[in-house]
Formats: structure tokens, C-alpha cells, sequence
């Protein structure tokens, strides 16, 4: 067995391999290394030390206001978006008439992509607006919200059929076992249904964090920021670095290599959290 | 041994083939042009193939997506086969890019400039290193049979006849206010278009608009001759005339077609639908916009009554104006390609702007009014608001305004500057404010 799998080693896994180094090791390891560096195109770079770390602190306060901005945005989005989602999931486990169809129509926004999906909830949101003599960009509290709102709309239906799976899985007998004990609804689903489902909500936090943080093509195409930068998000502000003044390219890599760092540290530290609440059913 | 055998090839083949894909192999001397205007994608194409049946050089064309130049040059330029003919937008532009850019002064398309100080030298004034290939003008473009209608009318507030008389803010505001009021008689909704000024759209705004006053500071620094290099020197600014500029920006926004609260989510393509379909008497453009114009589906401007007046807004001396002349786009030619490129991408150039073939393409599909002596008279654009820059330009009793908008200090500075006037319309900002970003932004993205 151990010899079969090292003599055909090579042949299924090499080409995976050479396309993670190639697509994912390597141009890690030169971001971090040009985030060190002055430069204009990616193959000449002169190294400048710490400088461009430090640019993205003294130069102006964007990165902190997008940052505070963006943990505002997940903390709000990944607490709906699971709990909308786990609802849904509740309700379409029950065998109600159409419960497949339901599922279909709640999991099909997340198949738009995100510049689309945000320029449509511009028209809605400023189609509401209008009538009031407003617009999205008037003030940033309708920026915030209707990005809320347009995240929960793509990612329930996803995360909804992580939490189905989960709810299936749980066996008959443990349910069973509760009714004949005399479990109401809500005991059932507080010390049974929520407990097996463990390592379902840590999949659906791990994915809504990492989302909600790296979010970029729907705050590009909702506000792009406006009023003022206001509702810039921390992966805007990258790029409006990168590509907004001569010579911060550099100043754009040193704040992806922070974000990418601190979005890793979150959510190692929500799996590792979450990981301890999983049960053994 | 048999299975190791097999395994070793195909493991040959992935590589291989991985190689093969990223490594393409290198043909002698071909052309890679990276062009800036979606617009004329098709026909660049066309004119590639054109130049591969006439000459036998190939030349690939990869256009940029609007907007995204810089972006797409910045990858394109870092890869082995790079583009060997590229764009850079000005003096600004080419501090960024001059690794990149070969000094072409004894080139033959530079010979044929007309207007030699047009071209981008180097640091110390030596050299040439990007030339100007299209000239193009902005100012208001206004529909000459909408404002006929206005001036047939009984009850006007002033006495002027024709657009011929207004040569200044106060006649300009004048007559854009009595226009608004008789929006019902005249069957528009409002004087001027949209203002547009959703994210990204603002550059009529924050770059446009702001050339004009900014130019008159320049011009007044005496240290330099040339406005241009006297904003790319400037540190700091003292927006002297802060109050004219609001002077026609809240004239725009105050006499529009859209409410001012609304403007956040209107677009130049907004504008200019509203313009072509009569809805509004003026809008703020470029002659670019007549292709723009000629698009809109039951546009009803005529060709013939589509003219340009100058962004008048209070400045002294400002009836001798004339629009704004000049341009954001140079050829430059990649350094760090062979030599054979170079020369191949010369003469590409040059076959474009002196060749009959070349000539036929850029006046009559590209509509450019080209600044080098190759063309004569006739071979001119024939599109209306070309032909009205032409007018300004040859008009000696006027002095158009030249594009010193080259010299902001980035791209930053002029979003930061139209996100500042977008507050500044929904109320949420004095206008000292805008003006104040308006100083400080120009001083830190200066630094």
C-alpha cells in the first residue's frame, strides 16, 4: 500500500504541486519580499527596509479608519449571516412542501458574482433612495448597511447548506431519544441540534470572517468608498494605495502582508475556539 | 520498472507542458502595442493587420480596459515579452515609467512634430523620450438649437441675440439662470447635465475644471515660463481663485437636470445621454464626447449646431479665453527592449502618422487632430467638435487654455479632490472645506 502510494506520488500529486508553488507559494513569498521594497513593476525592486511599514501608519490615517471600519462591517455580518442561515436550515429540514425549490432560490445569489451583485443592489438601494431625494453615497451609515445587507443576501444560502448538511447528519436515534425523554422543541435544539452541528458553524465562521474581511469586489462596485472614504474596506484601501500615487506600491504590499497576517491570526484563533466546542456524537 | 517508466513521462509532459505554456517562443521584431482607448480597439486591430499585409511586421495590440492603464502596463511591462510601444500621460506619468522610455529625438516621427516643446524631455532638458500623438479640447459644449430657441424667446431678462455675446461668467450666468426658469417654454429639464459625481466619474470635476483656475496661478509664476513645469515645481498651492472655481461648479450644479443630492450616483455616460437627447442646453466635455453623443439611441443634437464655449467663471481678463487644448497622450517606446523592436516600433509609428494608409485610419476611423506636419488641411477629422477645436486653435484672438491638469501631483490628489466636492454638494461639507483639500492634498501627495 505505502508502495503503490509513493511510486504513484509523483503523478497525481505533481502537478498540483507545481501549480501551488507556482500560484500560491511563490507569489506569497514575493509579496512579502516587495513589501520590503520600492518598486514599480515586480521585477525590479530596490530594498528599503521597514519604511514602507512605516509609511502605512505616518502617512495618513486610511488603513486604521478602513480597518475599524471592516471589523464594524464582520462582527455585524457574521453574526446575521449565521443566524439567518441556521434558521433557514432549520426551516427547510422540517420536510415542508417545496423545500428543495426553497433551497435552490436562497443558494443561488451566491452563483452572481460580486461586481455584479453590487451594482445591482446599488440600483435597488438607490432606487429606494431617490424617492427620498437621497442617494447611497449621502451618508455612510447607507454605504454600511446596504453592504450588510447585500453580504447576507450572497452568503446565507451557502452557509444555509453547510448548516442543512450538518442537521441531517445528526443521527435519529439521539432525537429520538430526546423525544421519548419528554425534550420539548427548544430543549431539543439547545442541547442536541446545536451541539452536533459544531463543526458545521465552525466551517460557516471560519468562511464568514475570512469573507467578510477580505471583502472587495462588492464595496468596489456598491460605494467604492464614497462619501469621502468613509466606507472604504481594508482590501479598497490596499488597492487604492497600490495604485493611487507613484512610489507607494511598496507602502500597498507592507498593508496586504498586516491584513493577510491579521485575518490569519483571527481565524486560527476563531477555528481553535470553535474546534473546542465540537462534540463526538 | 515499467510503471517507473511511465510515470517519469507523463511527469516529462506535465512540465513540458507547463513550460510551453509560460514561455512563448520569440519571433524576430514584433510590435507590441499597448493601447489606451477602448474606444479605438477594433480599429488598431484592423490597422495591425493592415500593417502585416503592407510591411510583413506583426503587431499585437492588447488594449486596456478604461481606467485601468497604469494597472495593465505595470504587469504587462514586468513580463518577457513587453509591450514595446506604450503610453504615459504626461510629466508625471513619465517620472514614473522613465526606466522605460528610450530617448527617440533622432527618430523620424519626432521630426515630424509641429510643435517641438509638445514632447516630454528628460530630467536635465535633454532628450526626448515621449511625443504627443492626438490633440484634443474641452470646454462646454453647448447645443447651438436649443439656445437659438432661447434667444427667440419674448420675455428674455437680457438683451443678447446670440451665444457670439457671451464672453464671460456674468454673462454666462445670466443667461444659464433665465434658461432654468423657461425650462418649461424651452422643453428641457435643466441647463446643464448631470454633474456627475459617482466614484470614478468625477474627473470632469476635480481634473477638467480645476485646469482652469489652477492654470491662471501657474501662469502667473514668474520663475517658470511653461504653467506645466511651474505646478509640477509647486509644493504648495494657493488656489487664488478658489472663488471662481465654485463660481461655475455651483453654477453646474444649481442649474442641472438631476437634484443636487442625487449627483452621487450619476455618470459621464448619464450626462451625456441626458445631453444628446435634449434634456440639457450644455454639458462640460471633450470632443471625444461626439462619438459618445452620436451613440445614445434618438439623440436629437444636430450636427450642425453642436459648438463649444469657453469655462468662463469670473477670472479678469477671461473674454480672451479660449478652451482647453492639449493632451494626456504620449508614445513612448520601451528602452529595455531589443534593438530591433525599437526600431520595428519606430517605424510603425511613423507608417501610422506619415504613411496614406496610416494617415486614412487616423483621420477618418480615429477621428484625431494629430499635432504633426504630415497632415495638411483637408486631412483633418471631420467629426463637429473637432472641427470646433481646430476653431479655437487657429482662432489667434483667443489663448486656449493648455493642459496643465499633467502636473497634479496623483491620482489620489484628484480623488481625494472629487469625493471633497461630492460632500461639498450633498451638504455635508462647506465649500471652505473642499478648498482646503483642494491646498493641503496638493502639499502632502506632493511630499
Amino acid at each position: 500500500m505505502y508502495k503503490s502510494l509513493k511510486k504513484w506520488f509523483p503523478v497525481f500529486m505533481l502537478p498540483t504541486l507545481i501549480a501551488f508553488f507556482i500560484a500560491f507559494l511563490i507569489p506569497l513569498i514575493l509579496g512579502i519580499y516587495l513589501s520590503f521594497c520600492n518598486f514599480r513593476s515586480v521585477s525590479d525592486a530596490t530594498f528599503v527596509g521597514f519604511s514602507n511599514y512605516i509609511k502605512v501608519f505616518s502617512e495618513n490615517s486610511d488603513f486604521v479608519n478602513s480597518l475599524w471600519f471592516t471589523v464594524k462591517f464582520a462582527v455585524v455580518s457574521v453574526i446575521t449571516v449565521n443566524i439567518f442561515a441556521f434558521l433557514l436550515a432549520l426551516l427547510l429540514t422540517r420536510g415542508i412542501k417545496g423545500t428543495n425549490l426553497f433551497r435552490t432560490v436562497f443558494f443561488m445569489p451566491n452563483l452572481i458574482g460580486g461586481i455584479v451583485l453590487g451594482y445591482i443592489w446599488q440600483l435597488i438601494i438607490n432606487g429606494v433612495l431617490y424617492g427620498f431625494g437621497y442617494s447611497i453615497t449621502s451618508n455612510a451609515e447607507y454605504g454600511y448597511i446596504g453592504l450588510i445587507v447585500l453580504m447576507n443576501w450572497q452568503m446565507i444560502g451557502y452557509m444555509m447548506i453547510i448548516y442543512i448538511a450538518g442537521i441531517q447528519n445528526i443521527p435519529t436515534d439521539i432525537l429520538e431519544a430526546a423525544k421519548v425523554d419528554g425534550a420539548g422543541r427548544f430543549k431539543t435544539l439547545f442541547n442536541i441540534v446545536i451541539p452536533s452541528v459544531m463543526p458545521s458553524v465552525t466551517i460557516c465562521l471560519f468562511l464568514t470572517i475570512t469573507n467578510s474581511f477580505k471583502l472587495f469586489d462588492q464595496n468596489l462596485a456598491l460605494t467604492a468608498g464614497a462619501p469621502g472614504k468613509q466606507t472604504q474596506m481594508i482590501a479598497l484601501d490596499i488597492y487604492n494605495t497600490f495604485y493611487g500615487k507613484i512610489g507607494f506600491e511598496g507602502v500597498g504590499q507592507a498593508k496586504a502582508v498586516i491584513f493577510a497576517i491579521m485575518v490569519a491570526v483571527i481565524a486560527l484563533l476563531q477555528l481553535y475556539l470553535t474546534r473546542q466546542k465540537e462534540v463526538e456524537s | 520498472m515499467k510503471n517507473k517508466i511511465v510515470s517519469l513521462l507523463l511527469l516529462v509532459t506535465v512540465v513540458l507542458m507547463s513550460v510551453s505554456l509560460c514561455g512563448c517562443k520569440k519571433s524576430s521584431a514584433e510590435i507590441y502595442f499597448l493601447n489606451f482607448k477602448p474606444e479605438s480597439a477594433t480599429i488598431y486591430e484592423e490597422i495591425a493587420k493592415e500593417y502585416e499585409k503592407e510591411k510583413g511586421v506583426k503587431v499585437k495590440v492588447v488594449t486596456a480596459a478604461a481606467n485601468t492603464y497604469e494597472q495593465t502596463l505595470k504587469s504587462e511591462i514586468a513580463k518577457k515579452n513587453a509591450p514595446t510601444i506604450f503610453q504615459v500621460n504626461g510629466p508625471i506619468g513619465y517620472q514614473s515609467w522613465k526606466d522605460y522610455c528610450l530617448n527617440i529625438e533622432s527618430s523620424e516621427i519626432y521630426s515630424h512634430l509641429s510643435d517641438k516643446s509638445l514632447a516630454i524631455k528628460g530630467d536635465d532638458g535633454k532628450g526626448v523620450y515621449a511625443i504627443p500623438y492626438v490633440v484634443e479640447g474641452y470646454g462646454i459644449i453647448y447645443n447651438g438649437e436649443l439656445t437659438d430657441k432661447y434667444f427667440s424667446l419674448k420675455d428674455r431678462n437680457n438683451d443678447y441675440t446670440s451665444m457670439d455675446e457671451i464672453d464671460s461668467f456674468d454673462k454666462l450666468k445670466k443667461i444659464v439662470e433665465d434658461m432654468q426658469k423657461k425650462k418649461k417654454e424651452l422643453g428641457i429639464e435643466g441647463v446643464f447635465s448631470s454633474t456627475s459625481l459617482s466614484s470614478g466619474e468625477e474627473w470632469r470635476w476635480q481634473t477638467h475644471l480645476l485646469n482652469v483656475p489652477l492654470y491662471y496661478e501657474f501662469e502667473a509664476n514668474d520663475d517658470y515660463e511653461d504653467p506645466t513645469i511651474a505646478g509640477l515645481n509647486a509644493k504648495e498651492l494657493d488656489f487664488r481663485y478658489e472663488k471662481e472655481y465654485k463660481n461655475l461648479f455651483d453654477l453646474y450644479v444649481e442649474n442641472s437636470v438631476t437634484e443636487k443630492t442625487l449627483l452621487g450616483s450619476k455618470s459621464t455616460d448619464d450626462s451625456m445621454a441626458e445631453f444628446a437627447l435634449g434634456k440639457s442646453v450644455m454639458v462640460q466635455n471633450g470632443n471625444w464626447a461626439w462619438s459618445q453623443i452620436k451613440k445614445v439611441s434618438g439623440n436629437n443634437v444636430k450636427e450642425d449646431k453642436i459648438k463649444f464655449l469657453p469655462m468662463y467663471m469670473g477670472i479678469s481678463g477671461e473674454e480672451e479665453q479660449g478652451i482647453c487644448i492639449g493632451t494626456e497622450n504620449y508614445f513612448a517606446v520601451n528602452k529595455q527592449a531589443t534593438k530591433e523592436e525599437q526600431e520595428a516600433s519606430l517605424d510603425f509609428l511613423n507608417w501610422l502618422f506619415s504613411s496614406e494608409t496610416g494617415k486614412k485610419y487616423v483621420t477618418e476611423q480615429l477621428d484625431f487632430i494629430t499635432p504633426f506636419d504630415t497632415f495638411t488641411d483637408s486631412e483633418l477629422p471631420n467629426d463637429p467638435l473637432a472641427k470646433e477645436v481646430v476653431r479655437y486653435m487657429r482662432d489667434d484672438s483667443l489663448k486656449t487654455i493648455p493642459w496643465i491638469f499633467t502636473s497634479f501631483p496623483s491620482e489620489n490628489y484628484k480623488k481625494d479632490v472629487g469625493s471633497a466636492l461630492l460632500d461639498y454638494v450633498q451638504g455635508t461639507k462647506t465649500y471652505d472645506e473642499v478648498s482646503k483639500t483642494v491646498k493641503d492634498k496638493w502639499k502632502s501627495e506632493r511630499s
